[in-house]
């Protein structure tokens, strides 16, 4: 990794710290487990990574099975992290919702 | 650079844009929904972009992997119940982790020996990261599960041995930084990050739990950052610094709602031996029945009730909602209170009371219901324990001393549903239990709920 490439890195880095700390302190405790689990599915985002690594140019066969069980890990991560997270928004409900959802 | 790996990046900017609209609108549950779509089509798009741009010659382990993921994930998606959250999501951090973990080991033996001196530092991190939380996370999920027993596993020069595997494992990470030709350094490194992090989780109790969640969720997201700086992609690292610095605000609210610093949790093994710390709560615990408790409950104006872990494993959350719109119809006004780390993460008796259709909006946080407490006729104390202990507040010699409780005490009377008489999860003795305003209502407390509930209707 060349000096400018670095740096630039760092610069994303600590604006990407900054970022988070102000967002995420707006989360109300409400919501504390579907953001850990929107955040796990998030950083599931290794998965490009990890595609690279199972199936890029220039890989040999153990980095493509090293990649294989990361696609897998992954992609269980991504798929599980949003499916509960959304399954989890799915059930707060304001009053109103909830009332209508009991007429039923 | 070729088109498509113009293509690629521009994915990746648009994934990173998507996914911070996605956090904030986590703000607020109306619009949280629509956010994670976003977040959800942030990461298709950089996947395409991926698949598109990044040279790929082999699609046989990249389609299998796919395809075993999303099956595994839909799995658990649609079949988890909620009560299994904690381990669930101990589990994904240990997933995500591993992957982190993975493409590290595999960068190491493709790009290894063409390393810059930074390159190397960011494997290293990113390998003792990713693999001290695998196993950390692995633990924590068995004991969360019961699989291994939730108590803290403690002995003698404990903090001395895991000092030991600590600078075992930084010595590799030194060694490795300077010499990068030996894999022995590199793989002992890999080796003692995975017992590391076994070491790290075993001390700690299931009460600590909350914490040890959001850590492991912090360094989960930062082993995906350290892999965003070994491939020099900035998505990764916006993606994973979001989800470390995530964890670690959850850690610090956490500890402060338990007036505990991290160390005093990783390093103090709380709940292993309580002994005189106890106050003097002595006397009598007074039993009532439930026709005399669901008569309170009918004719009170205001009944607050306060869930902890014991809500969870009673699996007591739709009759505690049937109950509550039972007195709502009486006209009585139901509220619930939550206590930061009621139950085993962040959140847990919000999601669990969101399931059995209990509205948001009647779900008050400590700060919000405490002042409203002594006007309130009956609280209901269903499983918890720690979070309504006097003791936090009044001896100062107690081991949760300071810690911010709900004061259900000062209700005009307390109704607290508990299996049986023994002390609480952490075996603190609870002088809530001994006072005046206090009775005691034994049993189940999904069958108590629901027998109130009957009682209730026939007052």
């Amino acid at each position: 990794m060349n000096p400018a490439v670095l740096i630039a890195s760092v610069y994303v880095f600590a604006l990407a710290a900054f970022l988070g700390y102000q967002v995420i302190s707006r989360v109300p405790p409400l919501l504390h487990t579907p953001l850990m689990s929107a955040t796990n599915a998030i950083s599931g985002i290794s998965l490009i990574g990890s595609l690279v690594l199972a199936g890029a140019k220039g890989y040999p066969l153990q980095a493509h099975i090293l990649g294989f069980i990361a696609v897998t890990t992954a992609t269980i991560n991504v798929v599980g992290g949003f499916g509960l997270t959304d399954r989890m928004l799915k059930m707060f409900k304001s009053r109103t919702a909830a009332k209508k959802e009991e007429a039923k | 650079m070729t088109l498509t790996s113009y293509f690629m990046e521009a994915t990746y900017l648009v994934a990173s844009i998507l996914f911070i609209f996605a956090l904030k609108g986590m703000s607020h549950p109306e619009t949280a929904r629509r956010g994670m779509f976003l977040a959800e089509g942030g990461m298709f798009a950089a996947i395409v972009g991926t698949l598109i741009g990044a040279h790929i010659v082999t699609w046989i382990w990249i389609i299998a992997g796919l395809a075993v993921g999303s099956i595994i994930g839909a799995w658990m998606a649609i079949w988890d119940p909620m009560t299994a959250m904690p381990q669930r999501t101990a589990l994904s951090h240990a997933f995500g982790a591993f992957a982190a973990a993975l493409v590290g080991i595999g960068e190491f033996l493709v790009h290894g020996a063409e390393m810059t001196v930074v390159t190397r530092g960011a494997l290293g991190f990113e390998i003792m990261l990713g693999s001290l939380t695998t196993t950390g996370s692995l633990i924590a999920c068995g004991k969360l599960q019961g699989i291994i027993h939730g108590k803290p596993i403690q002995f003698r020069g404990q903090n001395f041995v895991n000092l030991a595997i600590f600078l075992g494992m930084a010595g590799c990470f030194v060694s490795f930084w300077i010499h990068p030709e030996s894999p022995i350094v590199f793989y002992s490194m890999l080796g003692i990050a995975f017992v590391f992090g076994v070491m790290l989780v075993i001390p700690i109790g299931s009460a600590d739990m909350p914490v040890v969640m959001s850590l492991l969720n912090s360094y989960a997201g930062l082993a995906s950052a350290a892999t965003g700086f070994v491939l020099g992609n900035n998505v990764l690292i916006i993606a994973g610094t979001l989800d470390g610095f995530s964890g670690f605000i959850l850690s610090v609210l956490m500890c402060k709602a338990m007036n505990r610093s991290i160390t005093n949790v990783l390093f103090g093994g709380f709940g292993a031996v309580i002994a005189e710390a106890t106050s003097n709560a002595g006397g009598v615990m007074r039993e009532i029945s439930l026709d005399d408790a669901a008569m309170q409950l009918a004719f009170a104006n205001r009944v607050v009730f306060v869930p902890g872990y014991g809500l969870a494993t009673a699996q007591a959350q739709h009759a505690v909602r049937e109950l509550a719109e039972l007195l709502e119809g009486r006209g009585v006004t139901v509220k619930y209170a939550i206590h930061p780390v009621a139950g085993r993460m962040p959140g847990h008796m919000n999601v669990l009371l969101a399931e059995a259709n209990v509205p948001y909006s009647s779900l008050y946080e400590m700060e919000q219901i405490n002042p409203e407490l002594p006007s309130t006729d009956v609280v209901v104390v269903i499983g918890a324990n720690d979070v309504v202990n006097p003791d936090a507040r009044d001896n100062p010699k107690s081991l949760i001393a300071g810690m911010p409780i709900i004061e259900v005490d000062r209700a005009k009377s307390v109704i607290v549903l508990k299996r049986g008489q023994g002390r609480g999860f952490s075996g603190l003795e609870n002088p809530l239990f001994f006072k005046a305003c206090t009775s005691m209502l034994y049993g189940d407390a999904k069958s108590s709920l629901s027998h109130l509930a009957q009682a209730v209707q026939h007052v």
